[in-house]
């Protein structure tokens, strides 16, 4: 028994400490690609992929400035929790078809609530660093997570409802909502609503990873980076894997509601060479799902106005999610022989 | 937020900020998101110009009236020459007018679509910043092929300019006019039928056709809230008067002039298409000749000397009207010379589209007058290492002292 708990907990420390790897170089690898994709899409060259990698060693060996009316272990502790929280997200989702390493201890229920953590976290580093722009930052960023909540909501429960309805046990474990493709349980009216709540989540990646059309808690030429104003340094640093591995954790969890795919199950391959393939067509997936929601919507749009932000989440995004769900629903019911 | 009793805090944007292109020091006092109360002040980019120009003679003021602003240079000397002209009773030579116009509407075009530009990234819309300043290049190709130079071009002198436009460079000019008519189509599209675009600058920084009038708001500020003026077309000055020159209005385009932030950006689109139809103009009627009234600096300087007199000199800048004033003793050196920079005339028109509005509209209200402080800063009160405000009665003082020590 003992030893069968220590291989256990060996495997899982193994299993954290090559997460937050992969986490972290992911995360800045792909926000490499992010700018690489988006300035050829703006006619420019952009920085090399690695550009990254430089921005953070050069972040590590500048000074963390404190402000004088900071509430130091506030304004230091952010950056780590913010990074910490991104971290854990990833350990509930499944990479390539390596199941999540605490895939047995949560939901997805709970990954929701842990998506929030690093917006909060950013959040109370702004209100401690003291500064009027980073005050009205995090103000913003409440706004915005109070808005895209709602319809990231609506299209996680509309997926773990049809799954239960189909007779799936334990329908919110993000294992089960990965080894049954909801593409398949659902007719065809159900998979008009899934690409629905598809469009939907596609959105709510912008908010919640702040980027354009949503950077407004950050927005440069009004709050001049708000609520990231007062940070410099090796927190900033933080903050900027943070945002990277946020990145991955976003675009895993898409992979894993709408593209939970992988190569070994349509091909016969050894268990190695499996695994492997599985992970660069995860690799892929993310990369999709990147360009996609961040890269073509950050190319194509202007900034929000906080207000624009709650009526186009709250009003256009949680109702198209409603209509989604009904359609779900309305599968269901043909399916089931209610209506016919 | 209910925040009824709760008093308002104060946001400074300035004097260093990246909304801003130039340093000004914004004091905004908000109310949660919303502006209660706005004040600026001006003053942090003044150089000394006119101070260092009293002290020069006109040929030697062109090349610093030329630095007066990075992007209007050509406004600036074309004023001030205009205005010593006057005063000398030079009389330029017909071609030279046309020389003078062609490069006059390239700097409104650079100027527009460096402006255009400017607002997208306001806006966080940097796709379409890069877009605008990437078909600027093409005007400042056109710029540095006539002139020598992209920035400050140091074309033109009092009594014409320095250089002709000759036959070889026509087909250059013909094809950036056609690159750029090729063009508008697209411009207006991406700018005007963007749902963000629309969404952000539609009904914000309202300013109407009274309240333009009364605060002698200038150029495309004024004629976005449907005061149709323009020095081109009111009292023309250069080639003006030989062209067909119409002030654009907003109401060409969509029926209906709002005096919002969308209307602004639809006057300056239209006036890119107006300058590249006045340029092909230009090329047209060019009459030949020379273009220059005196060749010779010394005899210029000459003329110069013997002037005695006052004269203003108007200019439509891309901005608006930028003014030159200036009074000769028949002395080499000016007795005085004063610059009104169109920003000048605009600048109190921010306090009335401020406020109420967003503290994210901020940025793309103030730029859409398309500041220039280092044009308009004349002028700083530094006492004792403070800096001090002029009051309008401390002025009137020290101009009623200044006429007693100049009639002594």
């Amino acid at each position: 028994m003992t030893t069968m708990f220590g291989i256990d907990m060996l495997a899982v420390v193994g299993g954290i400490v090559a997460i937050t790897v992969f986490g972290i170089v992911a995360g800045l690898v792909f926000l490499g690609i992010d700018r690489k994709v988006t300035a050829h899409m703006q006619a420019r060259i952009g920085p090399p992929i690695r550009q990254p990698f430089r921005d953070f060693l050069k972040l590590l060996c500048k000074d963390s400035s404190v402000p004088e009316n900071a509430i130091p272990w506030i304004f230091n502790g952010a950056p780590l929790l913010a990074l910490a929280s991104s971290i854990v997200i990833l350990l509930y989702l499944p990479i390539g078809s390596f199941l999540p390493v605490f895939g047995s201890y949560g939901d997805l229920i709970l990954v929701m609530y842990l998506l929030t953590i690093p917006a909060l976290a950013m959040v109370g580093g702004g209100f401690a660093s003291g500064s009027p722009y980073a005050t009205v930052g995090s103000q913003r960023e409440m706004v915005t997570m109070i808005s895209y909540e709602f319809p990231l909501a609506i299209a996680i429960i509309a997926i773990a409802w049809r799954l239960s309805v189909a007779g799936i046990a334990d329908p919110f474990s993000i294992g089960t909502i990965a080894a049954n493709p909801v593409w398949g349980v659902a007719g065809p009216l159900g998979i008009i609503g899934f690409l629905i709540l598809l469009v939907v989540l596609t959105w709510v990646t912008p908010a919640e990873l702040s980027r354009v059309p949503c950077d407004t808690p950050e927005a440069e030429t009004e709050l001049a980076g708000g609520l990231l104003v007062e940070y410099s340094g090796r927190n900033l640093a933080l903050f900027s894997l943070a945002s990277g591995v946020k990145t991955v954790a976003m675009a895993s969890l898409a992979v894993a509601l709408f593209l939970p795919w992988n190569v070994s199950s349509f091909v016969a391959l050894s268990p190695v060479v499996a695994y492997g393939a599985d992970f660069a067509f995860y690799l892929v997936k993310l990369f999709a799902v990147i360009f996609f929601s961040v890269s073509i919507i950050r190319v194509g749009m202007a900034r929000f106005r906080i207000t624009h932000v709650v009526s186009v989440y709250w009003g256009y995004l949680a109702g198209l999610g409603l209509i989604g769900l009904l359609f779900i629903v309305l599968d269901t019911a043909l399916g089931a022989g209610v209506i016919a | 937020m209910s925040n009824g009793t709760k008093k308002g805090y104060s946001v400074p944007i300035g004097p260093i900020h990246p909304a801003l292109k130039e340093p000004i020091l914004f004091t905004f006092t908000m109310n949660g998101e919303k502006v209660e109360e706005v004040d600026f002040a001006p003053g942090k980019a003044h150089r000394g110009i006119e101070w260092m120009g009293m002290r020069r003679n006109p040929v030697q003021i062109v090349h610093l009236t030329d630095r007066i602003c990075g992007i209007c240079g050509v406004s600036h000397t074309l004023a001030f020459s205009r205005a010593v002209e006057q005063v000398a009773e030079i009389e330029v030579p017909e071609r030279g007018h046309y020389v003078r116009t062609i490069i006059a509407e390239y700097e409104r075009i650079q100027s527009h679509l460096l402006w255009a530009g400017v607002a997208a990234h306001e806006l966080g819309f940097d796709t379409l910043f890069f877009l605008a300043w990437r078909v600027r290049e093409e005007s400042m190709d056109v710029i540095e092929l006539l002139t020598g130079n992209r920035v400050n071009y140091g074309i033109i002198q009092v009594g014409g300019v320095r250089r002709d436009i000759t036959e070889d460079q026509f087909p250059r000019i013909e094809a950036s006019l056609r690159y750029y008519e090729d063009l508008l189509g697209k411009m207006l599209e991406l700018f005007l039928h963007d749902t963000t675009i629309t969404m952000r600058c539609r009904n914000t920084g309202l300013m109407n056709r009274r309240e333009a009038l009364e605060l002698c708001t200038v150029g495309p500020t004024a004629r976005a809230s449907g005061l149709n003026l323009d020095v081109r077309q009111d009292s023309p000055y250069a080639a003006y008067g030989d062209l067909d020159v119409r002030a654009v209005m907003p109401e060409q385009y969509l029926g209906e002039a709002y005096g919002d932030v969308y209307d602004r950006i639809v006057v300056r689109l239209l006036e890119v298409k107006q300058s590249v139809e006045i340029i092909r103009q230009c090329l047209d009627m060019m009459p030949p000749g020379p273009v220059q009234f005196e060749t010779k600096i010394p005899k210029l300087l000459a003329t110069c000397k013997k002037a005695v007199g006052e004269a203003v000199g108007r200019v439509e800048a891309p901005r608006g009207e930028a003014l030159h004033y200036v009074r000769m003793d028949g002395h080499e050196n000016p007795q005085t010379w004063k610059v009104k920079a169109s920003t000048y005339s605009n600048q109190m028109s921010w306090l009335k589209m401020l406020r109420g509005e967003q503290l994210a509209d901020v940025p793309i209200i103030v730029a859409s007058i398309d500041p220039c402080m280092s044009c308009t800063d004349r002028v700083t009160v530094v006492r004792d290492g403070h800096s001090d405000v002029m009051t309008k009665e401390g002025l009137h003082r020290l101009s009623v002292e200044k006429t007693r020590r100049l009639m002594q």
